[in-house]
């Protein structure tokens, strides 16, 4: 069973090798590929998640696989699937397969060499969700980060090349950081015990002296902050999304950004308890800086996927303040937040590329009354302006209500301000509405609706964002556990004398990350 | 008839969910079928479902169903879950027929609309947001109905999206009302973190051992959801949303006015009466806000132009009567009120509507005049609406209600004279600005065309609505005479009595008779104004205009407003566009761009500069390996 594990990773790869292969004798045949190999992960992922989802078992690993790899160095190929991958990969899968289908119309040119990419950014980052071996995530940080570079150069818009530079350039930079404090985790770990390992489970509970662990946590919060993103490293982020073709775009949004904060909640929190901590003041700060910041930006775009880019920087502020609030309600609510954030946001990048194929502009004003024309996408439009602001019976509320009770428990002020943050989001998400959707149509264009395709990717978009607003609580069953003993390793040693809920502590220390800001 | 309590709820959504899957290919007189069928079935099953709480065991003093369990994370739980009470019982009475009767009216006044679809999913989705909200056991799902009343107003004040002040106005209400959710939001967290549980029920229960009367806690607590409260009943200071909520079509008004939203903060605060009742700060507030609104509200009514402006500014102000009520702890006069407003204040509007179709879109009372004749069940229906709301003494429900409010406003324990005196003044200007609505519409000569005559689904609707505006006061008459309780003893086991100061029963007919000569001598006076002087009002209007102008802006809150809040943020947003925080990265390209171009300058292909630059190494090494 545990063969499965790197079967996720090989299949996408050879479905990439292969589709590259077939696009030369037909390109429909590239195509069928990469959605047979992503239907067939997706639907592996889900047998699997059916057979755990009443599994009474205690541990929270579900699957594991482990091979030596260059045992000289502790390395080994360990792959391990916890509640909270497994969630992931569902996620990875069921945008995957989504980004595949948005891309049958749209991408025209190199098609082989295209979905290639794609299943290599998809096995990259399907790596980073499940590896259990420091090396090796580095490795698959890589592999997602060079496919993706290419899909924003080759097929994006306009200014694709400054663009995607620019996306190459300040996650390489925060990467290497993450590398030197990979390094840096295994050397300490080695010298104390003996054990030169890169594996996640050797690593975990090693003792630092506090200002080495700040320093190892830094590098890898720079790496995943920067993913996130996090204001004030988030500029690549509206340049990228922007210029990225539609399905690059709902790939960034909806799963890269998500590497981030997975990488917050399985490394950071369990590996540097105290050392993240002791800031966890500053990091929610500059989470709920974000949140503000993120909408503030977003009201004020003309582009429209620059626009939907800015919410993100919003929205993933949210998942700051609630991994730094360590308890399991805010943690909760982060793993909602990364999946629906997923659905949410990537549906408001396909809306904005169905509008850019029929009118050829991104620019909001020159958009307006396009309900009228196209019913049917205003209708879906609007379910997910809506979950953008955080309406209830949608995904995204149980994620935010989620993050902000838990919050709440951590901090006030954060929590006031960041609850503030839904009124801002709701400034944003009805400008969109308002500008591209209402109004009398501006222009003669011929706009028709939605194909049956497109139809039913947004059916299927607007169906899974209603079952997780309504129905969570399967999603929330399946991370209780991982998120529990991700948190566990927190209260275990000296976290029960510094409990979690110091308001004084925090507010304090708090005070000082809010004048900076 | 206990298990079918989800179907309250749950049809009015079915219906939406037929309409959106159907969406036009549905013909159109199937239509309403679906839309007011839906909501009239779920009006139906409320009578039996009403009839089987009436006929329980009087020790049952609630019906509960759980549909399944929503969110439970770490304690933290919330049901779909359905709690029916009497006072619960109130509002789904009134939210299901009062809106079906506004379905009825719209399946006439929308036949010609191109959504006409669209239109009826918006409204069955408001009073299916509406019934989840006052019937949830739990704060969680109280804020989904909550939140989701917001987004339905939103959607129907912007119905007609083609124009883009109606966009404006839609934004308005929806951010607006979100100021005050975000308030009511926090006041959830903070629940939570006190009592360890969200569900009404609960809290009802632990409150009372967790705080003393008078705890900062309960009060803060209190105050938080006042905010919520005010944005959606829209009070001071988050009332400036609703008169340009007229943007929607008129049965959106008259639902928005009478049986859903702006009823839903009235609910808040008497379902979370207990801790209100541990706050009594913050239940002064609540009476504070609630006179202050209904004054403010009242003077902007009586300059206004605009037929439905005039309405909404009565709406604004009959609710401060509702908070006034809830701020002396008349809860059930509160509920009261609430109930003979929706009927009054629906029939009002539908009638309006009648008659601004009937004008072919015209809004301005003053190029009206003269519809008696020639809308005659309009007339007498939106009359008796109008003496209702005047609250003419003895034959109107409205003269009941609100007269149970004054006097315990004066009475009550926790009544005083600033409270009455606001009320009483208030019920004054009430009877001024609903006859000069009347005069100038119905009387004096006719300056516009009638276009067209609405037809029986129309005017049914306003006929029903007017004979419960006349006939619902007689369930609760004072002590002075016939004494009926039946509202106050229904809603006993839920809302506590008001305790009234003792040695003053004796003065109640005193009030009764001020209130009633008031509200007879309003009426005088408009009649005064606008019939026998109808060139007065307009000199009055002369000789202060800048009073005029700032009560017809409604108080110029919404320039305060745009000064403090909007136009910063903006500005904000404009000077920002570009992302301030991309400068550094810019300025680090910058930098290594200068650094490449000198760098590239050497790199010229000239050998002579070449030779220069080894000898000049060579040199300089030479020269530091001697010295070193």
């Amino acid at each position: 069973m545990a063969m499965i594990l790197p079967g996720f990773i090989v299949t996408l790869m050879l479905g990439g090798i292969l589709s590259w292969i077939a696009a030369k004798q037909n390109l429909l045949y590239a195509r069928w590929i990469s959605l047979l190999t992503l239907l067939t992960n997706f639907i592996a992922a889900i047998i699997i998640w059916i057979q755990n989802i009443n599994s009474s078992s205690s541990s929270s690993w579900l699957l594991d696989f482990s091979v030596p790899w260059i045992p000289r160095f502790g390395i080994s190929f360990h792959l391990a699937l916890d509640g909270l991958s497994l969630l992931m990969l569902l996620l990875t899968f069921f945008l995957g397969t989504l980004a595949v289908l948005i891309s049958w119309k749209e991408i025209q040119s190199r098609v082989g060499l295209y979905h290639f990419c794609l299943l290599w950014v998809l096995a990259g980052i399907t790596g980073v969700f499940l590896t259990m071996d420091l090396f090796l995530l580095y490795f698959f940080w890589e592999v997602m980060l060079i496919p993706m570079f290419f899909l924003i150069i080759i097929w994006g818009h306009e200014n694709r090349r400054y663009a995607a530079y620019k996306f190459f350039i300040f996650t390489q930079a925060s990467g290497l950081l993450m590398l030197l404090s990979i390094l840096g985790l295994y050397f300490v770990h080695g010298n104390q015990t003996g054990i030169y390992s890169f594996d996640y489970f050797q690593l975990l509970g090693t003792e630092f002296a506090p200002h080495i662990a700040r320093w190892l946590m830094l590098g890898f919060l720079a790496a995943f902050i920067v993913k996130l993103p996090v204001v004030p490293f988030h500029t690549w982020l509206p340049d990228a999304h922007s210029e990225a073709p539609t399905a690059g775009s709902l790939i960034l949004a909806g799963l890269l950004l998500k590497t981030g904060a997975y990488g917050l909640l399985r490394f950071i929190v369990p590996l540097f308890k105290d050392a993240a901590m002791d800031i966890a003041p500053w990091a929610m700060a500059i989470g709920v800086f974000g949140i503000l910041y993120g909408a503030l930006l977003a009201f004020s775009q003309t582009d429209l996927k620059r626009l939907v880019a800015y919410t993100s920087v919003s929205h993933m502020g949210f998942i700051m303040l609630g991994v730094f609030s360590f308890n399991e309600l805010a943690a909760q609510g982060v793993v909602m937040q990364m999946i629906t954030h997923g659905i949410s946001t990537g549906a408001l990048f396909i809306i904005a590329g169905f509008i850019y194929e029929r009118i050829h502009t991104r620019d909001i004003r020159q958009m307006g009354g396009i309900w009228k024309k196209m019913p049917f996408l205003g209708a879906t439009a609007l379910v997910f302006a809506m979950a953008s602001l955080g309406l209830p019976g949608l995904g995204n509320f149980v994620a935010e209500i989620l993050t902000l009770v838990g919050a709440w428990q951590a901090t006030h002020k954060f929590t006031i301000l960041a609850t503030l943050g839904l009124v801002a989001a709701t400034i944003y998400s009805l400008r969109i509405l308002q500008k591209v959707f209402y109004g009398t149509p501006s222009n003669s264009l011929e706009l028709t609706d939605l194909s049956l395709r497109e139809k039913m990717i947004m059916s299927v978009l607007v169906i899974s964002i209603l079952w997780l607003g309504l129905f969570p609580q399967p999603v929330l069953n399946t991370s209780k556990e991982s998120v529990k003993a991700m948190l566990k390793s927190v209260s275990n040693t000296e976290a029960t004398a510094i409990p979690l809920i110091i308001p004084g502590e925090v507010f304090s220390s708090s005070e000082k990350g809010g004048n900076h800001e | 008839m206990n298990d079918l309590l989800w179907l309250i709820p749950g049809l009015p959504f079915a219906g939406a969910v037929i309409l959106i899957l159907t969406g036009t290919r549905l013909p159109r007189k199937f239509v309403p079928w679906i839309g007011a069928g839906s909501v009239g079935l779920s009006a139906l099953i409320t009578l039996f479902v009403g009839f089987d709480f009436l006929t329980a065991s009087p020790t049952v003093q609630s019906f509960q169903q759980v549909l399944w369990n929503w969110v439970d994370v770490a304690g933290f739980s919330a049901g779909i879950a359905f709690h029916l009470d009497a006072l619960s019982l109130v509002f789904i009475f009134v939210i299901t027929f009062v809106g079906f009767l506004i379905h009825l009216y719209s399946s006439e006044f929308m036949i010609d609309d191109e959504g006409y679809a669209r239109f009826f999913t918006y409204l069955n989705l408001f009073v299916g947001s509406m019934l989840i909200l006052v019937l949830a056991d739990n704060l969680l799902l109280l804020y989904f109905g909550w939140e989701g009343v917001g987004l339905c107003s939103y959607l129907l004040i912007g119905f007609w999206y083609l124009d883009e002040k109606n966009g404006y106005a839609a934004r308005k209400a929806f951010i607006i009302t979100r100021v005050g959710d975000t308030a009511m939001a926090i006041g959830l967290f903070m629940i939570f973190k006190t009592f360890n549980t969200i569900n009404i029920a609960g809290i009802q229960e632990q409150a009372p051992q967790m705080w003393a009367i008078g705890s900062s806690e309960a009060t803060l607590i209190a105050l938080l959801l006042l905010g919520g409260a005010v944005g959606k009943s829209a009070q001071l200071p988050l009332q400036s949303w609703l008169p340009d909520a007229m943007a929607g079509p008129s049965p959106v008004s008259a639902l928005i006015h009478a049986a859903t939203m702006v009823t839903a903060g009235v609910y808040l605060i008497a379902r979370t009466h207990v801790i209100f009742e541990l706050a009594p700060t913050a239940l002064f507030i609540v009476g504070v806000v609630g006179s202050l609104t209904l004054l403010i509200a009242g003077f902007s009514a009586l300059t206004q132009y605009d037929l439905k402006r005039v309405l909404a500014y009565s709406t604004i102000s009959q609710i401060g009567y509702m908070f006034l009520a809830l701020g002396v702890g008349a809860w059930s006069s509160a509920i009261f009120h609430f109930m003979i407003h929706a009927f009054f204040k629906a029939l009002l509007f539908l009638a309006a509507g009648a008659v601004i179709m009937a004008l072919h879109h015209e809004h301005d009372m003053f190029k009206m005049g003269g519809l008696k004749k020639k809308l005659p069940v309009i007339y007498w229906t939106f009359l008796i609406g109008a003496a209702s709301l005047a609250a003419l003494p003895l034959v109107t429900a409205g003269f009941y209600s609100k007269d149970q409010i004054l006097w315990l406003s004066w009475a009550g324990e926790k009544g005083n004279g600033w409270f009455f005196f606001a009320a009483l003044a208030g019920a004054f200007i009430t009877a001024i600005y609903t006859f000069r609505m009347v005069f100038l519409t119905f009387f004096g000569e006719a300056k516009s065309h009638v276009s067209r005559v609405p037809g029986s689904m129309i005017t049914i609707p306003l006929i029903v609505l007017a004979i419960l505006s006349t006939v619902g006061g007689f369930i609760e008459l004072p002590h002075s005479f016939g004494h009926v309780q039946l509202i106050t003893d229904f809603l006993n086991p839920v809302l506590p009595l008001t305790s009234i100061r003792p040695g003053i029963e004796s003065t109640e007919w005193v009030i009764q008779l001020a209130a009633a000569a008031l509200s007879v001598g309003g009426v005088f006076l408009a009649y005064f104004l606008y019939v026998l002087r109808p060139s007065l009002p307009g000199q009055i209007k002369n000789s202060i205009p800048q009073l005029h102008n700032f009560l017809l802006s409604g108080w110029r809150f919404d320039s305060l407003y745009n000064w403090i809040f909007v136009n910063p943020f903006v500005w904000l947003a404009a000077i920002n566009k570009n992302d301030l925080l991309d400068w550094p990265y810019n300025g680090l390209v910058k930098v290594a761009y200068f650094f490449h171009r000198i760098l590239s300058f050497t790199q010229s292909g000239i050998l002579r500069w070449y030779l220069i630059g080894i000898v000049a190494g060579a040199i300089l090494i030479l020269t530091l390996g001697i010295w070193l």
